[in-house]
């Protein structure tokens, strides 16, 4: 079964190639169909797969398909690892990915491009396997460009609009400055060792042949790549604006899989992190920073999708967070049970948009709830998950990050539970906005609203039973059950530092938490019961205008790069250079010009010349030459 | 006679050659100031090779002769044709290569 | 033998195509797919330490041979030459005075063909002037509005470039025994042989002129002006292989020839060549014509491309190899689409422009994978051949070979930054150009992108018959 697992990215390439190639023939609900039941295969496939990884006892070799690189020394072949990181993957991506194409048949049934967005998304699965599959670090950067294409294709997809490729354009170049982070890691990988295989290469740093300055220096590297693509401080405005393209595309490759292809690679990378204190110092402040600025203006959203993209920044900052810790496991936990519940969060924000006709200002909703129970309920329980109440998923999930921290260092404790107390908050100002109170819309939109279809509500539903379950997967000890991802995860990562906590301590955190999120629940049900939706002012407006950030890069780096370019091409160029070279042409022809001067056709010059230079040769020799 | 009578002699026609050249105006006076200084330097290998008994020189001095005589058909043919354009041999008015 | 037929059918095509009046394309193209199958043949039996040759006398005299040999790079080179050129051929219908523009490509061809198989120095040169003299007419008769002046310039300043090559071949040829004093073997080894100040000077000479076919920082400036007066064809010329010309002539007239001086020089050859990798990004960034903007790009790639040529090591080398190929292919498919995109909207403003993916999807297509391709994403040929240059370039020799790797990445990121942008100005977006419905494909057009994107997407996915090829 394992050495099939190549079948497993085949099929979405293979519903990439007849969607793609047949983009006018293939029928538009064949297509939704077609991508959808490669999604199935690849599913039970990788269900198998993981299966059989659970219950393997010695490691799997690699799946070795075909040399990519072989020049000289430099040999990098294209190779499959499955083991427990990548199995867990396999599923999450697999399984989310195959409701959100289901999802998708229905919300983008009326599309013209429908065809076009199907084959994207097989491509984007296709790519993302290929990221979580790879046997070395070039396969995981092929997957990882990859899938910045197929975010940038599904980003502007509806490319008519300015703004849309505006927002995909500026998705793929902070994803390349990640990029190159990653790529330049590579080169330190491959330099220093040779390989860019996991297992050899692990098995070298296992023995701790790498220096502590050399071990900063690519998981930094690795991390700038990670900071790119999870969305961290300082590349993280990309993602927000990436919310342009469809509901399911945010779902899929902005929440729940794409945007945590960064924590898969530095818990692949866990040896090489483990033997640097101040990368994971590092790591843990930026995840830090970002978990808290994101929750911040969240608070202050009025997109429904933008309060959903900040929340996505905010919580992979969380994840980052627990990495920083050493707690690389709970970091992949978390993932786990994050995609469930942001993939849920955002196909019920979908679910809305799609009945209010594609309005997403919250402030023009209210009252869904009676019109769309399904959606509310669903979304109820991604709400609860997120901000961390038990016994849903994310409350074990958030719980273990913030015992993690906790074990580190107060202040990172206290911080973060600030960023998941801010989280419960914005996440029930959200709910309550949209699904309580009375309608806030246009008399029309009002009398359109209706309850999706069951192709859009179903997943809503899985998605919801996972979201209120996944959490037992990952049972804290002092319930007195086994950590059952821990010990799967175990041979492949390599916690660092984590310390074990009196059962007492981890009691008290988990009532702090739990209490103090209820009290922002009703903090939050307090403040929307009469929204009032006045311009904002001070602190608050800031926070809406998202701190000013994308203001900020745009006057500290793009316009100053813009105008620096326009001065190299209107004067370094053409005056400097170009100026130089003509200028020695015309200095030539000025000289000719001269010259010219001397050739006055007046035959007694001519011979006088001729003269004198023959009487100068004639002294030249006689004096300097002695012959 | 010893050598040195022949070369002052061939120097002397030569300055004078040259001298013609570069002061008249008339083209047939610098076309004849040529010829002399040809003749002076006719004179120069004749006596040369009378000095050192060689008669390459003097093959020479008969080439200069011929290629001199071909050279003068040419030049007084291209004379009487300027002459005949412009009614004038001065050249300092034959300045007309310039433009 | 077959080395000579790969120069003279060409040659011969092209003479015959002054005179043929109406038949000039197809038997052009003939000759092409010819060369084509020829170039393919040699390829098959060449890489590796696989070499073919052929030699005869030529100038005794002077010690100079009709010698040919094709080892890896020079078959590879003549394959882009074949694959290139009956793209070239389809890719417009000429019909002004189409019989001497025909002939003159196809004498363009074996000029190139001549300057990649040559190993005698003089022969070398003969067949870089060849080269060079039909495109300067090309340029100068079918060009834009600024053709005379800028053609002019182009052809002076590479002129002026192959008189100092010469110079130096012929400096190099007086150090030799002089019996076959121009041949490849004898003159790296005259040129081994004379001290650090000698070597230097004919460093100086050769690395000029090469720098300025390649072009390199600073001595670019003919480029962007001749790619955008050029017809199109004559730039796939220009950019997919001429430009080649220089790289080749790096790797085997300078590289092996003075190698005390390379080692002297090669930082300074990679600063200038990394200087012009950004600095042609950042003015890429602000262009507003298509064809400056995909000229500008040209000379970033070129500039990696030098820059590894330099780094004296062997990943570097080989990553070269790969990438002149693959960036023949990609810059050519670029050109294509850019020449249809012109046709359709006649401009090269890309202000102008707009919304090709709603009116001309296939078209849209196509730029958007060729595009990604010119910025190396994996899965397509770019990718490969950045990749060894890059690891290439950071096992440089070189001390700052990290500083070096680091700001060629920038070149990666403003890559993406205008490459991306031209694609939204010219397919996204609402159709804004006046040109109410833009025509697709004709069916050789079509054939003719399919086949590049099909090189693009394979050796993508599988580089490693043309790894093969190009390594020993």
């Amino acid at each position: 079964m394992v050495q099939l697992a190549y079948l497993i990215p085949l099929f979405p390439l293979i519903g990439f190639l007849i969607n793609g190639l047949g983009w006018r023939t293939v029928p538009k609900q064949a297509a939704g169909f077609l991508a959808s039941l490669m999604m199935l295969i690849s599913f039970g496939l990788s269900l198998g797969v993981f299966f059989e990884v659970k219950n393997a006892t010695a490691a799997i070799a690699p799946i070795h398909l075909f040399d990519f690189i072989h020049a000289g020394k430099l040999v990098i072949p294209f190779a499959f690892k499955i083991d427990a990181l990548s199995s867990l993957f396999l599923l999450i991506i697999t399984g989310v990915g195959f409701l959100i194409h289901v999802y998708s048949t229905s919300y983008m049934h009326d599309d013209e491009g429908v065809v076009k967005y199907f084959a994207y998304l097989n491509l984007f699965v296709f790519s993302m396997l290929l990221l979580v599959m790879g046997a070395n670090y070039l396969i995981m950067f092929i997957g990882w460009e990859g899938v910045g294409l197929c975010s940038y294709l599904l980003i502007g997809f509806w490319f008519k609009n300015r703004d849309y490729t505006n927002a995909a354009k500026k998705a793929f170049v902070m994803n390349r400055i990640g990029d190159l982070g990653f790529l330049i890691g590579m080169m330190l990988v491959l330099l220093n060792f040779g390989t860019l295989s996991y297992d050899s290469l692990f098995a070298e740093t296992g023995g701790m042949v790498m220096s502590n300055g050399l071990a900063t220096a690519i998981a930094i590297c690795f991390f700038v790549g990670a900071m790119g693509k999870s969305a961290q401080l300082p590349l993280y405005t990309w993602l927000p604006d990436a919310m342009a393209g469809p509901t399911p595309v945010s779902a899929l490759i902005h929440a729940a899989t794409m945007v945590t292809a960064g924590i898969y690679m530095i818990a692949r990378s866990s040896a090489i992190y483990n033997a640097s204190e101040v990368a994971l110092q590092f790591i843990a402040v930026i995840g830090l920073v970002t978990a808290i600025l994101a929750a911040s203006i969240a608070i202050k959203q009025y997109d429904i999708k933008k309060v959903l993209a900040y929340s996505t920044v905010s919580q992979l900052g969380f994840m980052f967070l627990a990495i920083g810790c050493g707690a690389y496991t709970t970091a992949v936990f978390h993932v786990m049970t994050h995609a469930f519940f942001k993939a849920l969060l955002f196909l019920g924000s979908g679910s809305v948009i799609h009945a209010m006709g594609g309005e997403q200002d919250i402030r023009s909703m209210g009252g869904l709830g009676k019109k769309m129970p399904i959606t509310k309920w669903t979304f109820l329980i991604g709400c609860i998950a997120i901000a961390g109440l038990p016994p849903f998923a994310g409350f074990f999930s958030k719980d273990e990050i913030l015992a993690a921290a906790f074990a580190h260092n107060t202040v990172l404790y206290v911080l973060a539970l600030g960023a998941a107390l801010m989280t419960a908050f914005y996440m029930f100002r959200l709910y309550f906005l949209t699904f309580t109170g009375s309608f806030r819309g246009t008399h029309d939109q009002e009398h359109h609203l209706h309850e999706s279809p069951i192709a859009m509500t179903f997943p809503l539903m899985v998605l919801a039973i996972l979201a209120a379950v996944a959490g037992f997967f990952g049972m804290p000890e002092v319930f007195g059950e086994h950590h059952l991802l821990n010990e799967f995860l175990s041979p492949v990562v390599h916690n660092h530092g984590v310390h074990h906590m009196e059962h007492s301590t981890e009691y008290m955190l988990m009532g702090i938490s739990v209490s103090l999120v209820a009290v922002m629940i009703f903090f939050a049900y307090s403040r929307t019961r009469k929204p009032d939706f006045a311009p904002n002012t001070g602190l608050a407006k800031v926070l809406e205008h998202k701190w000013y950030v994308d203001e900020l890069y745009d006057a500290v780096i793009v316009r100053p790069l813009v105008q620096f370019s326009g001065f190299l091409d209107r004067i370094a160029e053409r005056k400097g250079i170009d100026g130089a070279v003509n200028g020695v042409g015309r200095l030539v022809r000025w000289g000719a010009d001269r010259m010219r001067l001397l050739q006055n056709g007046q035959v007694g010059a001519y011979l006088f010349t001729m003269v004198v230079g023959i009487v100068l040769l004639f002294v030249l020799g006689l004096f300097c030459f002695n012959f | 006679m010893p050598i040195q009578y022949y070369l002052f002699l061939s120097l002397a026609l030569f300055c004078i050659g040259i001298m013609g050249a570069l002061m008249r105006r008339n083209a047939i006076i610098i076309f004849m100031s040529i010829e002399l200084m040809l003749n002076a330097v006719n004179l120069l290998l004749a006596a040369f090779s009378k000095m050192y008994n060689d008669s390459a020189a003097q093959i020479f001095v008969f080439f200069i002769m011929v290629v001199a005589a071909a050279e003068v058909a040419v030049g007084l043919a291209i004379i009487v044709m300027v002459y005949r354009k412009v009614h004038s041999v001065d050249v300092n008015i034959l300045n007309r290569l310039k433009h | 033998m077959i080395l000579v037929l790969l120069i003279l059918i060409p040659l011969l095509v092209g003479a015959v195509s002054f005179f043929a009046k109406g038949g000039a394309r197809n038997l052009s193209l003939l000759g092409a797919l010819c060369t084509l199958a020829l170039s393919a043949f040699v390829a098959s039996n060449c890489g590796g330490a696989r070499i073919e040759s052929f030699s005869m006398n030529w100038m005794p005299a002077l010690g100079a041979k009709f010698s040919l040999s094709a080892d890896g790079m020079a078959a590879m080179l003549c394959l882009l030459t074949g694959i290139i050129l009956p793209v070239v051929l389809v890719l417009d219908r000429q019909k002004e005075r189409e019989a001497s523009y025909y002939g003159l490509i196809m004498l363009s061809q074996a000029g190139l063909m001549g300057v990649f198989l040559a190993s005698d120095a003089l022969l070398f040169y003969f067949f870089w002037e060849l080269a060079l003299i039909p495109v300067y007419f090309l340029c100068s008769r079918w060009g834009g509005e600024k053709r005379i002046a800028v053609t002019f310039k182009f052809f002076v300043y590479t002129f002026l470039g192959s008189l100092m090559m010469l110079a130096a071949l012929i400096y190099l040829s007086l150090q030799t025994s002089g019996v076959d004093a121009f041949s490849r073997d004898n003159i790296i080894a005259a040129g081994k042989a004379l001290p650090a100040m000698q070597q230097n000077i004919v460093f100086v000479l050769l690395f000029l002129a090469f720098a300025i076919k390649m072009p390199i920082f600073p001595f670019h400036t003919w480029q962007p002006d001749a790619y955008e007066q050029a017809p199109t064809p004559v730039t796939i010329i220009l950019s997919a292989l001429m430009v080649k010309m220089g790289l080749y002539a790096v790797v085997r007239w300078l590289l092996p020839v003075v190698p005390q001086a390379v080692s002297y020089w090669s930082e300074t050859v990679m600063i200038l060549s990394i200087i012009g990798i950004v600095y042609a990004s950042l003015i890429a960034m602000v262009q507003t014509n298509v064809k400056r903007l995909v000229a500008y790009s040209s000379i970033a790639h070129m500039g990696l491309m030098c820059a590894a040529a330099f780094a004296q090591s062997q990943t570097a080398m080989d990553g070269l190899m790969v990438q002149m190929f693959n960036h023949g292919i990609n810059i050519a498919a670029m050109w294509v689409i850019v020449n249809l995109v012109e046709n359709r909207y006649g401009t090269q403003d890309m202000r102008q422009m707009g919304g090709l993916a709603t009116t001309a999807p296939v078209i849209a297509i196509s730029l958007v994978i060729i595009s990604f391709a010119n910025i190396a994403l994996p899965l397509t040929n770019g990718f490969v051949g950045e990749f060894m240059l890059f690891t290439g370039i950071f096992q440089g020799v070189s001390g700052y070979s990290a500083v070096f790797m680091a700001v060629t990445g920038l070149g990666i990121i403003l890559g993406a930054v205008y490459t991306l942008s031209m694609v939204q100005k010219v397919a996204y977006g609402e159709n804004n150009s006046g040109v109410a419905s833009v025509s697709g494909l004709s069916a050789a057009e079509l054939t003719s992108v399919i086949v590049l994107l099909a090189f693009i997407i394979v050796l993508g996915v599988y580089p490693q018959p043309l790894i093969n090829l190009v390594t020993l």
